[in-house]
């Protein structure tokens, strides 16, 4: 009995393990249902999923404005402190104080990319970017100042 | 500070005559993380396995404690990275049962398929992860190609590959991509003819079997008294799905099957695991074309403070019982939050199964016991 299970063990195993080859070798001759990505050589056709959370920035128009009233909501919805809003007030032609940002700073080192200061915008100013290649020599180049330089508040914008 | 040749030549720590101390890891290639097992030999045979825990400690309970409702969600993902969605709806799901927060339906159907797509997602990394550490390479490749399907899904709906942040207290944080139905479609009808593939390369192969059958034994009792629960303690033969249990989200309105072995060796682990990605696949094609219209976040607050007390909520993650448990002042901050993960648990019983076996076996039991270490660090 003991050499009928020898036998009959060898046989399953030569066939479990043919079993296994044969569909390593349908791949290898069917080279067309393998999937993989090129990625550094297909940078011009790359294409991420449009919600990709890459960073955080912040859309201008063509008149370089934007949409940011500097109401803070975004650097108080941040777990890591990773965004810090300093305001600035302009004279408007009237003569009348309007608080501004002065300047949005964005330490793209310290952020998470949860998305938590997106949905707590409330005139939707800043929104998540598909850039995702963010490495840099100096860690002091990952903080970033979001509004363009000269840019102001859109008109209407409260 | 000892230097090396000081080591070397302090003999007073050394143990019985034939004993041999070797540390494996933190940085060993088959411990899947920073886990340090100092293990004690005889031989080849294993007398003792001692766990070294610390080296991603980043402290996250107490980071929670300073964290709103709102804030403190995304940093579970970090814990059990391979199921972030399933912690995450842990966590909502405790703040909406400590404020009484009304999800909506369609909320918690999205929610139901994704938990259970990261479930799939899971186990199909475990099973390359467990394959390659018993020596096969390929069905690593085989496994992640049908879990990249899973992450470009994850992608176009909630903007990332693994650390999502897409479930927040009283529902999701967007509605899903126009494109989820049919893509998650696609998905199933891929995964259900590749399926075979990893029968045929893994579950049959003979070295496989003869690695796996027989190796770390555990029973029912032990994996009670040591507080196994997932896949672990279901192969073992205790029945411990808290979706069955304690369903939570749509998880009552679907049918599927708790997966129970007996044998409770390695083998039947990998078993569960396999049969559970099926079970899986049946609750998102019941779920799939049923996602009722409507809202998608329920009506919250702006600020989220928890009524005073304690509150707990468990839920299923793929390696086991999730348990979240927050002590509340009534403040915007939970006073003190604990979690219990289940790959503390599941670990703490490898020296008890390891115990006199070869030391190549443990790498068999360790693969099955399915360890993420940050789960088990936190």
């Amino acid at each position: 009995m003991f050499l009928k299970d020898y036998i009959t063990d060898v046989f399953n195993g030569v066939s479990s393990l043919l079993k296994g080859m044969r569909k390593t070798g349908y791949y290898f001759t069917h080279g067309k249902e393998i999937i993989t990505e090129q990625y550094p050589d297909n940078r011009a056709t790359l294409k991420l999923a449009d919600r990709f959370k890459g960073e955080v920035v912040m859309p201008h128009d063509e008149n370089n404005e934007h949409t940011c009233t500097g109401c803070t909501a975004c650097e108080l919805a941040c777990p890591n402190g990773t965004i810090k809003i300093i305001t600035k007030f302009d004279i408007t032609p009237e003569g009348k104080k309007k608080k501004a940002i002065d300047a949005f700073i964005y330490r793209l080192e310290m952020c998470t990319l949860c998305n938590l200061c997106i949905t707590a915008c409330p005139s939707d100013a800043i929104k998540m970017s598909a850039n995702f290649e963010h490495s840099v020599f100096d860690r002091s180049k990952l903080t970033k100042v979001l509004n363009k330089p000269g840019s102001k508040i859109k008109e209407g914008i409260e | 500070m000892y230097n090396q040749t000081d080591i070397i030549k302090d003999t007073t720590n050394l143990g019985p005559e034939g004993e041999l101390v070797v540390n494996m890891g933190p940085q060993h290639p088959a411990t899947h993380g920073v886990l340090h097992l100092v293990v004690t030999l005889n031989g080849e045979t294993i007398k003792k396995i001692e766990p070294h825990l610390g080296y991603i400690h980043r402290s996250i309970e107490k980071m929670c404690e300073s964290l709103t409702y709102r804030q403190f969600i995304y940093v579970t993902s970090r814990m059990d990275y391979l199921s972030s969605h399933i912690n995450n709806t842990a966590c909502a799901l405790l703040v909406e049962k400590g404020m009484q927060i009304e999800v909506p339906e369609r909320a918690k159907f999205v929610r139901t398929i994704l938990n259970e797509l990261t479930r799939i997602a899971s186990h199909e990394l475990w099973i390359g992860a467990m394959a390659m550490d018993l020596g096969a390479f390929t069905p690593f490749f085989y496994a992640f190609r049908e879990r990249e399907m899973i992450t470009d899904i994850m992608e176009d709906t909630c903007g990332a590959r693994l650390t999502m942040n897409y479930i927040v207290p009283g529902g999701l944080m967007y509605d899903i991509h126009p494109e989820f139905q049919t893509k998650v479609k696609a998905f199933i009808k891929q995964f259900k003819e590749k399926v075979t593939e990893y029968e045929d390369l893994v579950t049959g192969n003979i070295i496989f079997q003869s690695r796996t059958k027989g190796v770390g034994v555990l029973s029912a009792e032990d994996a009670i008294s040591y507080g196994c629960s997932g896949p672990v303690a279901r192969a073992s033969g205790v029945s411990c799905d808290i979706r069955k249990i304690a369903p939570y989200d749509a998880y009552d309105r679907v049918e599927f099957d708790e997966i129970i072995e007996t044998e409770g060796d390695s083998f039947s682990r990998y078993l569960v695991r396999v049969k559970e990605m099926n079970q899986s696949i049946r609750i998102i094609e019941q779920l799939i074309d049923n996602i009722p219209e409507g809202e998608f976040v329920g009506k919250t607050k702006n600020v989220l403070k928890l009524n005073k007390g304690e509150f707990y909520q468990r839920v299923e993650t793929a390696r086991g019982e999730l348990g979240v448990y927050i002590v509340s002042e009534g403040a915007t901050t939970p006073h003190r939050i604990k979690f219990r993960s289940p790959g503390f648990s599941n670990l703490s019983v490898l020296d008890h199964i390891a115990k006199g076996s070869k030391i190549g076996d443990l790498m068999a039991t360790m693969g099955t016991l399915d360890l993420v270490i940050p789960d088990i660090d936190r």
